[in-house]
């Protein structure tokens, strides 16, 4: 087969358009008479707006107007409106509603000028009046203040208990209990939030938005501003990484839509990237774990907590503790999971939400259990491997997790580790060698996908989806192709658009399994319909069979058992007079299945550091990321996702830090000098392995999506690495030189 | 940012002629720090007066055996220039420890003694700081302090000078030369910078309109045994947390000349020439080592969260010297 | 708590903020056509790229310095956009990621970008490339680790460090032979 490229190894369809500056991301697209917005950001945490004075500002020419919550009305007036796709609990946040300030870095106005220049320029020449009431910014120190989490976000289930942890823990023989520490994180991908609203002639909006769901957004304006969906049209062919902070609209949208339908001008907002720590992040969390075991290592109780911040207006969940009752075989787990409301922004999911930060306090401790065992990290899970899903108590539609220990330790020759810490050594260096295991849900969603295959062959498949960096482009060109085998230059797939079929958002690595269905099933139908065709195009080689015996290939169609009998799809059209086939399909999870299974992707990490012994700075000078996530669609891009997860797990173990002065109830360090993500030299030897994981219940394309499991495990093997380095645990991320050598916590 | 006329300026005479008759106005050259602090409106100047065109960029051989380093030659272009390589890798390694090639392409020699601390709170104007806003207050002694001095400091300010290149000139006892209204003065180096005291909105003891023009370094025997010992949160592209230049030249394992200065502890480049010349001719080892570092950090105090950094800063300085003395 | 608007709000003391400074004649040579622009000194020479002549191709990441997007090479040496005002670069040759390609052939940095899948999102990816031909330009890097420390003013969120240095040093290696 010529046009089989599902499982190759395929080049970005989109590669040439991004290495040439082609590629047009939400910022650069212009429009005439196109005018700039500036946002000010709130200087306090907490009180209310005494008085803004714009008169300076809006006196020099060029100043078109200064939105605020004084002249800003009209809008909708119920939470419902507010509520986009990913909404949790609570009211969402609404941009220059009242003079109340919620949070420092609060957008509490917007400059539209002429020109970016003049807009900043006014900005900084505003003066605004606070009244300051005292703030709430402190977890550790308003956990006593803390609540259940609530039901209310897409995909949140609360945490159950099951058998008695606290007496298992009681009587085992051997136990840790330990607490562990996460400052908030920010997503900051490397494009800036920006909209560009374009005013079009007969005053409909065209609008060019950062996001990861085009349709959420088009939602979103159209109840808040009262427009029909025929008048927004939201657009976002290329997205310069998201990571989960495109999955809610972003308040430069509200407030581009807002300018540009006040001022009867085309409008652009960007924030700033100081600006970009002024929404979701990744919640601070403060996390307790205890386990205990038999000496053989069989798991007697694990009791997980969580204490998570969210904002005073929205309640943020995650799936934090229930890893722990899924990952490991225990008859006694204790999950609970609380929330704390800050003076904060409402925290938004960011890559592998709940997993990255929960797994590293799973992880960390079970690598504490395993040396007060006195046995080997590996053993002790598989000691514990869990056949079933023990919380929902089902049966996994695949688990090929076994083979990613087996085959990582391989590759990372973890037999030739010593269990004993400080065993290993390289100058002033100690190296330490530590793993962890890693889950993620693979999830699918209704998705709708159109095609249109036309006379030359030519087929253009779409879907309202986005490629965040994932690949989407590519992966559903590549499905699309060997469906109705085509060469793959003549497939054209399109997405972040809201002409095109409703997919679900981008994000939860449900994107492949969910989008892909819909573009497989389309294009499936596509050709049967040129099938059907073929069979009556005169002296058809087809006319008697079935489409179960031919071959679509390279563009022609062929007779298994008689090869030689072709027709190619170019034919096929011209001679039944077609012009185009237009089809639409919209594919959904199988219900019987998802009440059966559980499905999850899984995944060992092993990680080798270097430790300056006298200061402290540790190197990850080696990582095997073994995977178990169903079918690779593109081995590629697939491996790049994963290179990218564990850059990721490396930055968050050791860097990231959004840190808050509690003074100010500020986040002090919020711009990409100070808040540290890894750069180059960070990164050394990374070996991804895909392990052979057949899936036929999950979807008929078997595959499980990759976007979150490649981050799962790092920070966890990372920490277990510096503690066989050091003999020294660190509980708090990130690991830092000064918390390595033990001068502060 | 605010607005600003510019002028070219196109020699040294231009400059200071300029500087003269304007007010609230700032130099420019790579502009690497002052663009930075103009966009987040910490620097408000209303002229800019553009050095980068006057040829103030050769590397040339002084009289004495030493090297003048033009003010506008490039850090890049400073750190690979082979008589620098040769003669100071020191200062090679101190400037490529810094920022990232594309900063280091722009930013030049002058300008690096102007950059400014990145203290969060002088960064941030929804914070009280002294050095931005004397009398205001400072946030960062009762803040978080990852990044700010442990010597030095004052009650009004603990910030840092960020600079990793000036760590190296002021073990290197350089020179700086300066054109100003009244004349050329030539400034040691160690007295360029000042320490924050009550006025900690000056961070250097320049007048106004004075255009520093070259650096010179005098001759010594310093480009055997060398390091730039830098520890930050990150391995590249990050300011330092803690950072060490040393240079020692040896009569077997006696030390003949020894400099140690001390970045990211302090308002200025940390040196104490005392405890150096305690030195000069005992052996170097690690034990005489640690006695430098003791008295390196004597009169050091910590704010919290950057404590660490004493303990730390003791060790870097055994660890480059150690380092260095094995070096051939 | 402070009440701290005065810093927040500028520190002109008259009720009239000065107007914008009147724009000045700035001519740039971009990836080898003349353009003249009409524009205030406060236009940095990456708002000068993408804003006034539509240049977008040169990414804005930070703004600031710290994450190597607005990377172009001036006179052939790589630096920041950003950091830079338009008028300062008044007659010199400036060469963005539009200018690196001829037509539809790739330069062999871009080619390799695509070959070794060095990028994810493709944000960073112009500042990237141009950031490569500027260290081969320099002729600084002699190792891969080299190459690590010298590409580390360019930030990859989407983490392609490991296949932005094996496109480097295909090219290099190229370059060489």
């Amino acid at each position: 087969m010529k046009t089989d490229y599902i499982g190759k190894p395929t080049s970005r369809v989109d590669g040439a358009l991004k290495v040439t500056g082609t590629a047009k991301y939400a910022a650069e697209f212009s429009a005439d008479g196109l005018t700039y917005g500036y946002v000010v950001s709130s200087t306090i945490a907490q009180g209310t707006i005494k008085k803004i004075d714009l008169e300076e500002a809006l006196n020099l020419k060029g100043v078109l107007q200064i939105f605020t919550h004084e002249n800003v009305s009209g809008l909708a007036w119920f939470d419902r409106s507010y509520k986009d796709e990913d909404a949790v609990a609570g009211s969402p946040f609404r941009p220059l509603y009242d003079k109340k300030i919620r949070y420092s870095m609060q957008p509490i106005a917007l400059v539209v000028a002429e020109t970016f220049e003049l807009a900043r320029y006014a900005a900084s020449i505003i003066k605004v009046e606070y009244t300051t009431e005292s703030h709430i910014s402190d977890l550790k120190e308003n956990i006593p203040n803390s609540f259940k989490a609530p039901k209310g976000k897409v995909g949140f289930k609360p945490p159950v208990s099951r058998g008695d942890a606290k007496e298992a823990f009681e009587n085992a023989p051997v136990k840790i209990a330990s607490e562990y520490i996460h400052s908030a994180e920010h997503h900051n991908p490397m494009e800036i939030y920006a909209t560009t609203v374009v005013m079009e002639p007969d005053g409909k909006l065209t609008v060019y938005d950062k996001t990861q769901g085009v349709s959420n957004c088009q939602a979103y304006i159209s109840k808040i501003f009262g427009l029909s969906a025929k008048e927004v049209r939201v657009m976002s062919p290329f997205m310069g990484g998201g990571f989960g902070s495109g999955l809610r609209p972003q308040y430069q949208l509200f407030l581009a839509v807002l300018a540009s339908l006040e001022l009867k001008r085309s409008v652009k907002v960007s924030l700033t990237r100081q600006q970009m720590f002024s929404f979701g992040h990744r919640p601070a969390s403060v996390q307790q774990m205890a386990l205990s075991a038999s000496p053989d290592g069989t798991l007697q109780s694990i009791a997980h907590t969580a204490y998570g911040e969210t904002s005073m207006f929205e309640d943020y969940t995650e799936v934090v503790v229930n890893w722990s009752g899924l990952v490991y075989q225990c008859e006694n787990v204790e999950q609970k999971y609380d929330l704390v409301k800050l003076n904060t922004y409402t925290p938004l999911d960011m890559r592998a939400p709940g997993a990255a930060s929960g797994f590293h306090a799973i992880e960390s401790a079970m690598d504490e259990l395993a040396y007060a065992l006195k046995m080997d990290p590996l053993a002790l899970r598989l000691k514990n491997y869990a056949e079933r899903d023990q919380n929902d108590k089902k049966p996994f539609s695949s688990k090929a997790l076994r083979a990613c220990y087996a085959e990582g330790a391989a590759k990372f020759g973890w037999d030739k580790r010593s269990i004993e810490p400080r065993s290993m050594r390289e100058g002033n260096n100690l190296i330490g060698w530590g793993m962890a295991t890693g889950s993620w849900d693979a999830m699918q969603m209704k998705a709708t996908a159109n095609a249109v295959l036309t006379a030359d062959g030519k087929l253009t498949v779409g879907s309202g989806t986005s490629d965040i960096g994932t690949g989407t482009y590519t992966i559903m060109t590549q499905i699309a192709a060997e469906t109705l085998g085509l060469p793959i230059e003549n497939v054209t797939f399109k997405l972040g658009d809201t002409l095109l079929p409703e997919a679900p958002l981008e994000g939860g690595s449900w994107t492949a399994t969910s989008v892909g269905s819909a573009v497989q099933s389309v294009c499936t139908t596509i050709k049967e319909q040129v099938f059907k065709l073929a069979k009556k195009v005169k002296n058809s080689p087809f006319a008697n069979a079935d489409l179960k015996e031919v071959n679509f290939d390279n563009g022609e169609i062929s007779l298994k058992l008689n090869p030689s009998k072709t027709l190619s799809i170019t034919d096929v059209m011209k001679q039944s007079g077609k012009v185009s086939i237009e089809e639409e399909a919209t594919t959904m999870p199988n219900p019987i299945h998802m009440l059966e299974y559980s499905f999850n992707s899984h995944s060992a990490v092993f990680v080798e550091v270097k430790v300056d012994e006298d200061l402290g700075t540790v190197v990850v000078s080696r990582v095997v990321s073994a995977i178990a996530a169903g079918k690779i669609l593109n081995p590629k891009t697939a491996r790049s996702q994963i290179l990218g997860a564990v850059v990721w797990g490396i930055s968050m173990a050791l860097e990231e830090d959004s840190v808050v002065d509690n003074n100010f109830g500020r986040f002090i360090n919020h711009n990409l000098s100070e808040y540290h993500v890894a750069v180059n030299k960070d990164i050394n030897d990374i070996e991804v392995i895909f392990v052979e994981e057949k899936d036929d219940v999950i979807n008929p394309l078997g595959i499980k999506g990759l976007g979150e499991i490649g981050l799962v495990g790092v920070a966890g093997a990372v920490a277990n690495a510096v503690f066989h380095a050091t003999g020294h645990r660190v509980y708090n991320l990130p690991i830092t030189m000064d918390k390595v050598l033990g001068l502060s916590e | 940012m605010n607005t600003f006329s510019y002028t070219r300026a196109n020699d040294v005479a231009d400059a200071v002629q300029n500087g003269s008759v304007k007010t609230n106005f700032k130099f420019i050259a790579g502009g690497t720090n002052l663009l930075d602090l103009m966009k987040e409106n910490v620097e408000r100047p209303d002229h800019l007066i553009d050095l980068s065109r006057i040829t103030l960029k050769e590397i040339e051989d002084t009289a004495d055996g030493g090297l003048r380093l033009g003010a506008l030659a490039t850090n890049a272009n400073t750190a690979y220039n082979q008589k620098v390589e040769e003669r100071y890798p020191l200062l090679s390694k101190a400037i490529l420890a810094g920022a990232s090639p594309q900063l280091r392409n722009m930013a030049t020699n002058g300008g690096n003694l102007f950059q400014r601390t990145r203290c969060y709170y002088f960064y941030d104007l929804a914070t009280p700081c002294n050095k931005r806003e004397p009398g205001s207050g400072c946030s960062a002694i009762n803040g978080y302090n990852r990044i700010h001095a442990i010597l030095g400091t004052s009650e009004h300010c603990i910030a840092t000078h960020p600079s990793d290149m000036c760590v190296a000139l002021a073990a290197l006892d350089a020179k700086v030369n300066v054109t100003g209204i009244h004349g050329e003065k030539v400034i040691d180096f160690a007295d360029f910078h000042r320490l924050p005291g009550d006025q900690p909105q000056f961070d250097n003891i320049l007048e106004p309109g004075d255009v520093v023009t070259s650096l010179d370094l005098p001759k010594n025997n310093l480009s055997k045994h060398v390091t730039y010992l830098k520890l930050r949160d990150r391995q590249s592209y990050a300011f330092a947390i803690v950072s060490v230049a040393a240079a020692l030249e040896l009569d077997g394992d006696v030390i003949k000349d020894i400099r140690v200065a001390l970045g990211g502890v302090a308002h200025k480049p940390w040196r104490i020439k005392s405890a150096e010349i305690a030195l000069i001719g005992k052996a170097a080892t690690v034990e005489n080592f640690k006695v430098l570092a003791e008295n390196l950090l004597a009169d050091a105090k910590g704010f919290g969260s950057n404590t660490f950094k004493i303990e730390l800063a003791k060790r870097a300085i055994v660890r480059a010297l150690t380092e260095v003395a094995k070096a051939i | 708590m402070l009440d701290f608007f005065k810093q927040a709000s500028g520190s002109h003391e008259t009720t009239l903020a000065p107007p914008p400074a009147e724009p000045a004649e700035v001519r740039l040579n971009i990836n080898g056509q003349q353009h003249t622009l009409q524009i205030a000194p406060w236009v940095s020479l990456l708002d000068a790229l993408r804003e006034y002549i539509g240049f977008t191709g040169t990414k804005k990441g930070c703004d600031h310095g710290q994450c190597g997007a607005c990377t172009v090479l001036v006179d052939g040496v790589r630096i920041n956009s950003c950091m830079t005002l338009a008028i300062m670069r008044d007659g010199q040759e400036i060469t963005t990621i539009e200018g690196l390609s001829h037509g539809k052939e790739l330069h062999p940095m871009q080619k390799a970008f695509i070959d070794h899948d060095a990028f994810q999102c493709g944000y960073c990816t112009p500042g990237q490339i141009c950031s490569a031909v500027g260290l081969i330009n320099e002729g600084k890097a002699n190792n891969l680790e080299d190459i690590k420390e010298l590409m580390s003013g360019n930030i990859c969120r989407c983490g392609a460090y490991t296949n932005i240095n094996a496109a480097i040093i295909q090219v290099k290696g190229e370059v060489q032979s």
